[in-house]
């Protein structure tokens, strides 16, 4: 199977509430909407864990945009990740709260505040050893007045 | 259901123990619970082994050292609270009528090996890069939505290792027992913001023991049987944020409600409490869970004094505290909190932990704790708490 290693491998979302695009600007974060008891998850569901059925579920498009609910500064990291980097959980406007990284600051704790403004984005992250490439989204700061 | 009773306990020193597999830790565990109850291993009706590592055949694998007696084996796995659910399932069985005298071991191995190995293949993990799932991740950010809510300073959740590690230099069963200073701990190298490294819990090995009767034949065994007041297990309701901070703090309230009205005792009336404090972190967020404080009342709590051994921060620390103290506080509970020196310092073994716990308020209540003796102690709460999520509470009286 020399051949399959020297094509071109596919570009994949790392997470399955990441949708992608034709170009990066294009990517969203996707969630659904059990239609039995309107509980609003983060990515997609087969099941309901609040009203205990399998939906139907609508899918839908989550904002880009959010606050920071919580952080904390990781310097002990995973062998592959580099620290110290903020890790963070942010509530998204109109709904859904995601695990992120919050870069394009310093992580120091006195460059974050509870309920500072961010925005998503996404870029690629990681390749495998096919060749397929992982793309992961991140948020930044909101500048103010922006 | 008939009343139950502890009649014996053993907890083997913590550590690292490369030259001993869990069975042969468990082994001396089961021995020492045996001594301490006067019994025999044919005398013991059914195992209940709770291990994290060893998915399966826990307990066959320790009665292979201790004796094959052919006895029910009922081997669990429930994070964190692994052994407490272990003691449990053994209360049950004696509670419910099914066996007289039943045995609970909770043990782990655990070794050096650190808790950031990745899992699978690296490209398409995604820790660090979709933020943190590692436990000092997610109890930093417990800590921090304690702060977003109160204020709380990193100060008031050191303060709490500081305690901790005063606490095991009397416990000669602690991996650690090595006493810390404010700031040797905020100074340590940083984990997981606010949590130091002198404020997460040590890796290691370990293992505990707990045999149970009822009440009405303990007398046979002991003079100074310990009641099982109440035991309660949870698991986490929904939260909007559930699946991406996990709530620690709503499963151990249900617990705690639950566990007050089964032992008919309040907050208040605890003498001692041993819980959670995998991380400093989490401690503060317990005594608030537990009721040993009102809301918002956590780090003053710590500062007033109430949770260290004697209800007294010690002189050497005063200097450390008194900045942080609330002189407005009023403290409504006196129970002391870890004087074993908490996971902090005592070590998590994660699968010996429940029992663990629980054999400390046994020696307490019996008034075998030595220098970190709680001065009359009767009634004593041991919680434990693991992700995601399984909680357990258990009440023992004398």
């Amino acid at each position: 199977m020399a051949e399959a290693t020297a094509t071109q491998g596919e570009i994949r979302p790392l997470v399955p509430h990441l949708t992608l695009g034709e170009t990066r600007d294009q990517d969203y974060l996707n969630g659904s909407i059990c239609k039995k008891c309107g509980t609003k998850y983060v990515g997609p569901r087969l099941f309901c864990g609040v009203c205990s059925s399998d939906g139907p579920f609508e899918t839908v498009r989550l904002a880009d945009t959010g606050s920071v609910y919580v952080w904390t500064i990781i310097h002990q990291a995973t062998p592959y990740v580099q620290a110290p980097y903020i890790a963070a959980v942010v509530d998204l406007d109109g709904g859904g709260s995601v695990n992120t990284n919050i870069v394009g600051i310093e992580p120091k704790p006195e460059n974050m505040r509870f309920g500072m403004r961010v925005k998503m984005f996404t870029e690629k992250v990681s390749e495998d050893k096919e060749g397929n490439s992982y793309i992961a989204y991140r948020f930044k700061p909101i500048e103010e007045g922006q | 259901m008939r009343e139950v009773a502890i009649v014996g306990v053993s907890m083997i020193k913590f550590g690292r123990y490369a030259d001993r597999d869990f069975a042969q830790l468990s082994a001396q565990a089961v021995l020492e619970a045996l001594k301490d109850a006067g019994m025999e291993m044919k005398q013991i009706e059914a195992l209940y082994s709770g291990n994290l590592y060893q998915t399966s055949g826990s307990g066959q694998r320790i009665l292979q050292q201790v004796g094959q007696t052919g006895i029910p084996v009922v081997n669990v796995a429930n994070a964190c609270a692994t052994g407490s659910t272990a003691f449990r399932e053994a209360y049950f069985a004696v509670a419910s009528g099914a066996y007289d005298v039943v045995m609970a071991v909770g043990s782990e191995q655990m070794g050096k090996q650190g808790l950031l190995g990745s899992r699978g293949d690296p490209a398409t993990s995604l820790e660090g890069r979709v933020g943190s799932y590692l436990m000092p991740a997610v109890f930093g950010m417990a800590g921090m939505e304690h702060s977003r809510k109160y204020g709380t300073k990193q100060e008031h959740f050191a303060l709490a290792s500081v305690k901790n590690h005063w606490h095991s230099t009397m416990n000669p069963l602690a991996q650690y027992q090595k006493e810390s200073p404010l700031d040797e701990v905020l100074n340590s190298r940083m984990i997981a913001y606010p949590n130091t490294l002198l404020m997460c819990c040590p890796t290691g090995d370990g293992a505990a023991a707990a045999i149970l009767t009822t009440m009405e034949k303990a007398r046979q065994f002991t003079t100074q049987p310990i009641k099982v007041a109440a035991s309660v297990l949870t698991s986490d309701p929904y939260t909007d944020r559930d699946l991406t901070l996990p709530d620690i703090n709503t499963l151990t309230r249900n617990a705690a409600k639950l566990a007050y009205e089964q032992a008919g005792v309040g907050p208040e009336d605890l003498d001692q409490v041993e819980l959670h404090d995998c991380f400093a972190t989490a401690e503060l967020l317990h005594y608030e869970n537990l009721g040993l404080c009102g809301e918002g009342e956590a780090a003053a709590h710590v500062a007033s004094g109430v949770p260290w051994l004697g209800n007294k921060v010690p002189t050497k620390y005063e200097e450390d505290v008194a900045p942080f103290r609330d002189k407005t506080y009023q403290p409504k509970t006196k129970a002391v909190v870890n004087v074993s020196g908490g996971l902090l310092s005592k070590g998590h073994p994660l699968g010996a932990t429940g029992v663990a716990n629980i054999a400390e308020i046994v020696f307490h209540l019996r008034g075998q704790a030595g220098a970190r003796q709680v001065e009359g102690s009767k009634v004593g709460l041991a919680h434990v708490i693991g992700l995601c999520s399984a909680c357990t509470i258990h009440i023992l009286q004398k």
